[in-house]
C-alpha cells in the first residue's frame, strides 16, 4: 500500500480555514524575516476523500481487540466499552482548557477525586495520583517517590541499589536505572517464585527496595508474599508493586494488605480502556499514608465546602511528571468502567479471568509443554518445547496463530522460560470463542506433527509475510525519502 | 505502614444513580457483571473440568490472611443509561470551549480539528490495538507511525523522529538526560521563559541525579544572551531554548546556539508544531535534539491530556533517541513493510541498560497529528498559524489602543501577555462576563488567539478588560479621595 508521501497531488487539497475580516498586517513588521522558516513543510496534499481512504485502509490493517481474541500475556486485552469511549468524548470533557479556573472544571475534579479514592480502596492504599501517563512513566513516579523518601531519611546515599526478580516486566529493571539505581536481580525457584534464599542473600543495607509483580509474569501468586514484605522492611527497603497484573487479584486481594508501600495501576489494562496501538495509557500510583507527602503536584482534593481543587502545597512533593494532570480522557473511560461494574463487577472480572486462564490452560496441557502447570491467576505461561524435534519455534506458533484470526500470546517473555508463550484471554472472552482457539492451538500442533513446513512458513493469510527485522536495524529506514519528490 | 480502606467504593457507585433510576440495580440480574459473557451453567461447567467447585477456589493460592482483608461491599454496577447520565452531568458541570470563549493557551491550544481526524481515530482497529510487535497484522498501525515520524521529521528539520512521548514536558526532560549522557556533563540549563510546568518536569527527572538543572535569567520575556555566557562553562551539557517561549515570545535562537556551541553544549529546542508552519524550524537553526508538544496538531485540549511529546534528533543522535521507533523492510514476499525497530535501545530488550523505561507511548495521539496534517494539508497548517497570528496582532492593536501596556517587546507569535495589576480578579471579571480569559502571571495575563476565536471575541474582551480597569481606577480614587 502506498504512503500518504506517494499520494501527494500538488492543488489538490482544499481544506481551507475562514479568512476574517481583519486590518492588514505588516508581516514583515510582526513577524521578523529572520525568523521565517525557508524550507518546504513537505506535507502531502490530497483530495479529502483520497485521504479519507488511505487512513481506512491502514485501519483493515491492524487488528485490535474487536477484531478478535486477543491473549497477549501481561497485556490485558479485554473488551474496551462503547459507552465509555462516547461518554469520554462529551465536549464538557474534551473542551475543556487545564488551566480554567477550578469553579469551571468541578465536573472533571469530580471525577478525578472520585477515580483517586476507588483506586485507593481496590488497593488498600491511602492515597493515589493519576498524573503518570503510563505504566512505565507510573513505576519511574513510585520510584521518584521511593528515593526521595529515603533522602528525607538521609539514606539516599548509601541505598543505591533496586532489588529486581529475574521475571521482572523489562520496565522494572529499566526504571530503576533511569531514576538512577542500580539493579540486583533475585532469582526464581523451581516453585516459580521468587527464592527466599536468594532474597535474603541480596538484601543489605544498600537496599532501597523491591519491585514486585504480584501474581508474577509467569502468572503466579508469590504465596510468600507476606514473608517477602516482611525481609524488605526489616532490612530497611520499600515494597513497590507492579500493577500490570492487577487484573488477577482485583476484588480478591489488595496490594496494600500484602505490604507493598507504592504501587501502580494501569488503567488500560484492568480498567478496560483501549491501548490505542501503543497508548495512550495511564499509570495511576498509589502510596501508604506515610508517602502521602512525596505525590506529585498538584494532589486533587475536596475541600470542605465540598468543592474541588488542586492542592500544589506539597512541599516535599517530587514535583511533576507530566504536563498538566495526567490522561484525563483515560481516567474518564476507567471511572465510567468502575461504575459500570460496580464493585462486585471488579470481584467478577477478576474471577473470570481467573477462570479463563486456568481453563485455557487445562485445555492446552495435552498438546503443549507449560512447566508450571498449576493453578494459575490470570495469565499462564507455555512452551513450544514439544514442537521442537519437527524444527518448530514459538515464534512459528505465534505466527501461524494469525492464519486463524487470533492475536499471538506475548512470546519469549518472561525471560527465564525458553521459548515462552504467554497466554492471558482476560474475562470478556466467552467459553465458545476460548473453544475456538483451542481448536485452533490444537491443529497448529497437529500441523507440527503432519505438515511442519505450513507452521513454519506463517503466516500466510495476511497482507504481508515475515518480516526482515535485521534489514531494518542494519540499515535504518525512519522515514520516507522519495528519490525525487514533487514539492508541495 | 498499613493501608486503610478510604471512602466505601459502594457509597461512590451508587451515590448518585439513587437520583435517577431508583431501581436501577432490579434491572440487571444482581452481580453479574456485564461483560463477563460466561453465564452462571458454562462457569460451574468449566470448574467442573478443572475439578473444582467453586469461583474462589481459583484463589486458594492467595493465603486467607492477605484475602479476607478485601471485603468489599456487595453493590451491583449501572446501566449503560444510568452511567450515561451520571457522565453527562458531571461534563455539564465543566465549562467548556462550547460555552464560552476562552484566551488560554500556555502549552495547550483552542485550535480547530477537523471532523475527518475524529471520525477516522474512531475505528476501533486503531484505538483498540496494542503496541505493534506482530507486524504482520499491524502494518496500518506501523505504517501511520512511519509517516508520522516523517511528517515530525520534516516539521522539526531534523532527520530522526519517534513514535511519540506522553508530553511536551517529559520529552523534555527526556532530551535533557540524553544530553547528560551524550556530553558527560551534568548541567542543564533552561530559561525562565520556559513553560513552568516543562521546568518543574526538569527538575523531577533530575532526582536521577544524572543532570542539575540551572536556570538562564529572562528580563526582557527572551533569554538574556550576557547571562547566558556568564552561566556557560564546560560542565554543561545542554542549553534549552522553548519557541516561541512560555510567553509568546521569539528567541534570539541564532545568537543562544552559538553561544551554546561556544562550550560545545548541546542545544534543545521545545517548539509548537503549529508555529512551524511560519517559523524556522529546529533543524535550520542548527539543534541537536527538537521536542514539544503535539497537542495542537487534532488532539482535543482534554483538560490537559491525553496529548502527545514529540521528539526528533539529528542522525548523530539516532541510536539516543527514546521509545518506539518504526522503520521499513521488506517481508518474505518481497513486498515493502514496516516494523518496530532498534529496539536495543529499549527496555524489553536490554532492561537494565535501556537508555529510557517508556513502553506505552501516546500512539493514537500521534496518529490524530498525522492525520490532522494529511486533512488540513500544507496550506490549510499555514492558514490555521497565519490566521492566529493575525488574530493576535488584531488583539495587540486593540490593546494599545485601549491603553493597555505590555512587559515584552519581542516578536512573538500567537500569544502574548499584557500587564494587569490583579490578573486574578481580572480573570473573575472576565468569567463574570462569560469569557475564559488567561493564564495568571505576576502582574499580567498571558492571553492566546486561535484561528477558533472571532475579531467579535477579540472585540468583546478587550471591552470586559477596559472596562474592569475602569472600575477599578474609579475604585481607587473614590478610596483614595
Amino acid at each position: 500500500m502506498n504512503l500518504l508521501f506517494e499520494k501527494n497531488s500538488k492543488g489538490s487539497n482544499s481544506f481551507r480555514f475562514p479568512l476574517q475580516e481583519l486590518p492588514e498586517i505588516d508581516l514583515q513588521a510582526t513577524l521578523p524575516e529572520n525568523h521565517w522558516r525557508t524550507t518546504d513543510l513537505g506535507i502531502p496534499e490530497l483530495p479529502e476523500v483520497e485521504a479519507v481512504r488511505h487512513f481506512t485502509e491502514l485501519s483493515t490493517r491492524a487488528f485490535g481487540v474487536d477484531s478478535g481474541m486477543y491473549p497477549l500475556g501481561s497485556c490485558t486485552m479485554k473488551y474496551n466499552p462503547k459507552i465509555n469511549e462516547l461518554l469520554a468524548n462529551l465536549p464538557g470533557f474534551t473542551n475543556v482548557h487545564p488551566y480554567q479556573p477550578e469553579e469551571t472544571v468541578q465536573g472533571a475534579l469530580e471525577l478525578l477525586y472520585e477515580l483517586q479514592l476507588m483506586l485507593a480502596d481496590i488497593g488498600g492504599m491511602d492515597q493515589f495520583t493519576l498524573q503518570p501517563a503510563a505504566g512505565a512513566h507510573g513505576e519511574m513516579t513510585g520510584i521518584m517517590i521511593l528515593r526521595t523518601w529515603h533522602k528525607s531519611q538521609g539514606n539516599d546515599e548509601q541505598r543505591n541499589v533496586i532489588l529486581v526478580p529475574d521475571s521482572a516486566h523489562g520496565t522494572n529493571p529499566a526504571t530503576a536505572s533511569v531514576v538512577g539505581y542500580k539493579v540486583r536481580e533475585v532469582k526464581s525457584n523451581e516453585f516459580g517464585r521468587v527464592s527466599l534464599d536468594d532474597l535474603k542473600a541480596k538484601l543489605d543495607d544498600h537496599v532501597a527496595g523491591l519491585m514486585l509483580t504480584n501474581p508474577n509474569t509467569l502468572g503466579l501468586f508469590e504465596t510468600d508474599i507476606e514473608e517477602i514484605a516482611k525481609l524488605v522492611h526489616e532490612a530497611g527497603g520499600l515494597l513497590y508493586y507492579d500493577g500490570a497484573n492487577l487484573n488477577a487479584i482485583m476484588g480478591m486481594s489488595r496490594p496494600g494488605d500484602m505490604g507493598f508501600d507504592i504501587v501502580h495501576f494501569n488503567l488500560h489494562k484492568t480498567f478496560a480502556t483501549p491501548h490505542g496501538g501503543g497508548g495512550p495509557g495511564a499509570g495511576a500510583v498509589g502510596v501508604k499514608e506515610f508517602l502521602t507527602p512525596f505525590l506529585p503536584v498538584p494532589h486533587i482534593i475536596k475541600r470542605k465546602d465540598g468543592s474541588y481543587g488542586f492542592d500544589y502545597n506539597r512541599p516535599q512533593s517530587i514535583g511533576k511528571v507530566k504536563t498538566f494532570y495526567g490522561n484525563f480522557g483515560v481516567c474518564v473511560k476507567a471511572y465510567a468502567w468502575i461504575k459500570s461494574v460496580g464493585p462486585h463487577g471488579l470481584r467478577d472480572a477478576c474471577q473470570h479471568a481467573v477462570l479463563n486462564a486456568n481453563y485455557l490452560r487445562h485445555e492446552l496441557a495435552d498438546d503443549y509443554e507449560i512447566p508450571f502447570n498449576v493453578l494459575c491467576k490470570h495469565e499462564f505461561v507455555a512452551t513450544s518445547a514439544r514442537q521442537k524435534e519437527a524444527g518448530i519455534h514459538t515464534l512459528d506458533i505465534a505466527k501461524r496463530l494469525m492464519d486463524f484470526g487470533y492475536h499471538p500470546p506475548t512470546i519469549y517473555f518472561p525471560l527465564i522460560v525458553p521459548e515462552a508463550m504467554m497466554f492471558e484471554p482476560t474475562e470478556t472472552e466467552s467459553k465458545e470463542r476460548l473453544d475456538q482457539f483451542i481448536a485452533a492451538m490444537k491443529q497448529i500442533a497437529e500441523e507440527c506433527r503432519t505438515t511442519p513446513e505450513l507452521v513454519h512458513g506463517a503466516p500466510h493469510t495476511t497482507v504481508i509475510g515475515r518480516v526482515d527485522d535485521t534489514r531494518a536495524a542494519r540499515h535504518p529506514v525512519l522515514q520516507y525519502k522519495p528519490e525525487v519528490e514533487v514539492e508541495s | 505502614m498499613c493501608g486503610r480502606s478510604a471512602v466505601p467504593i459502594s457509597s461512590l457507585i451508587q451515590s448518585r444513580s439513587a437520583e435517577f433510576f431508583p431501581n436501577d440495580r432490579l434491572v440487571l440480574k444482581p452481580f453479574t457483571m456485564r461483560y463477563t459473557p460466561n453465564p452462571d451453567p458454562v462457569v460451574k461447567e468449566m470448574l467442573q473440568t478443572l475439578g473444582l467447585s467453586s469461583l474462589d477456589d481459583l484463589f486458594a493460592d492467595i493465603p486467607e490472611n492477605i484475602r479476607k482483608k478485601c471485603t468489599l461491599p456487595e453493590g451491583a454496577g449501572l446501566s449503560e443509561m444510568s452511567l450515561r447520565r451520571q457522565l453527562e452531568q458531571l461534563a455539564l458541570d465543566n465549562v467548556c470551549t462550547e460555552d464560552c470563549p476562552i484566551f488560554l493557551g500556555a502549552g495547550c491550544y483552542d485550535h480547530y480539528i477537523p471532523a475527518a481526524v475524529s471520525h477516522l481515530l474512531a475505528r476501533s482497529e486503531f484505538y483498540t490495538a496494542y503496541t505493534p510487535y506482530q507486524p504482520e497484522i499491524s502494518q496500518g498501525i506501523l505504517q501511520s507511525i512511519f509517516e508520522y515520524q516523517t511528517l515530525m521529521c520534516r516539521l522539526t528539520g531534523m532527520a530522526v523522529a519517534n513514535a511519540s512521548l506522553y508530553c511536551g514536558g517529559s520529552a523534555l526532560a527526556q532530551a535533557c538526560q540524553i544530553a547528560a549522557e551524550v556530553t558527560g556533563k551534568k548541567r542543564v540549563l533552561l530559561p525562565t521563559s520556559l513553560h513552568p510546568d516543562y521546568a518543574r518536569i526538569v527538575e523531577t527527572y533530575a532526582i536521577s541525579g544524572k543532570m542539575a538543572v540551572e536556570y538562564i535569567p529572562c528580563p526582557g520575556g527572551v533569554v538574556d544572551p550576557v547571562a547566558l555566557d556568564s552561566l556557560l562553562n564546560d560542565q554543561t551539557a545542554a542549553v534549552v531554548i522553548q519557541y516561541p517561549n512560555f510567553y509568546g515570545n521569539l528567541e534570539e535562537v541564532d545568537r543562544l546556539v552559538a553561544l551554546a556551541r561556544s562550550v560545545n553544549a548541546m542545544v534543545i529546542m521545545s517548539v509548537d508544531p503549529i508555529a512551524l508552519a511560519l517559523l524556522k524550524s529546529p533543524g535550520e537553526w542548527g539543534a541537536d535534539i527538537a521536542v514539544g508538544d503535539g497537542q495542537p496538531l487534532g488532539n482535543p485540549m482534554n483538560f490537559g491530556g491525553p496529548h502527545l511529546g514529540f521528539m526528533a534528533v539529528t542522525e548523530k543522535l539516532m541510536r539516543k533517541i527514546p521509545g518506539r521507533l518504526v522503520g521499513e523492510t521488506v517481508d518474505s514476499r518481497g513486498q515493502r513493510s514496516f516494523v518496530l525497530t532498534l529496539q536495543a535501545r529499549e527496555q524489553h530488550i536490554r532492561r537494565e541498560k535501556a537508555n529510557s523505561n517508556i513502553c506505552s507511548n501516546e500512539a493514537l495521539c500521534a496518529l490524530a497529528a498525522c492525520m490532522y496534517l494529511a486533512f488540513v494539508g500544507p496550506l490549510g497548517l499555514k492558514q490555521a498559524a497565519l490566521n492566529s497570528h493575525r488574530l493576535a496582532w488584531y488583539a495587540r492593536e486593540e490593546f494599545t489602543k485601549a491603553g493597555f501596556h505590555f512587559p515584552y517587546h519581542a516578536p512573538f507569535f500567537r500569544e502574548f501577555v499584557v500587564s494587569i495589576r490583579d490578573p486574578h480578579a481580572m480573570n473573575e471579571y472576565l468569567l463574570e462576563n462569560g469569557i475564559i480569559g488567561g493564564y495568571e502571571l505576576d502582574g499580567g495575563l498571558l492571553l492566546a488567539f486561535t484561528e477558533r476565536r472571532t475579531r467579535e471575541e477579540v472585540d468583546e474582551l478587550v471591552l470586559r478588560m477596559k472596562e474592569f480597569v475602569n472600575c477599578q481606577s474609579t475604585e481607587v480614587k473614590e478610596v483614595t479621595a
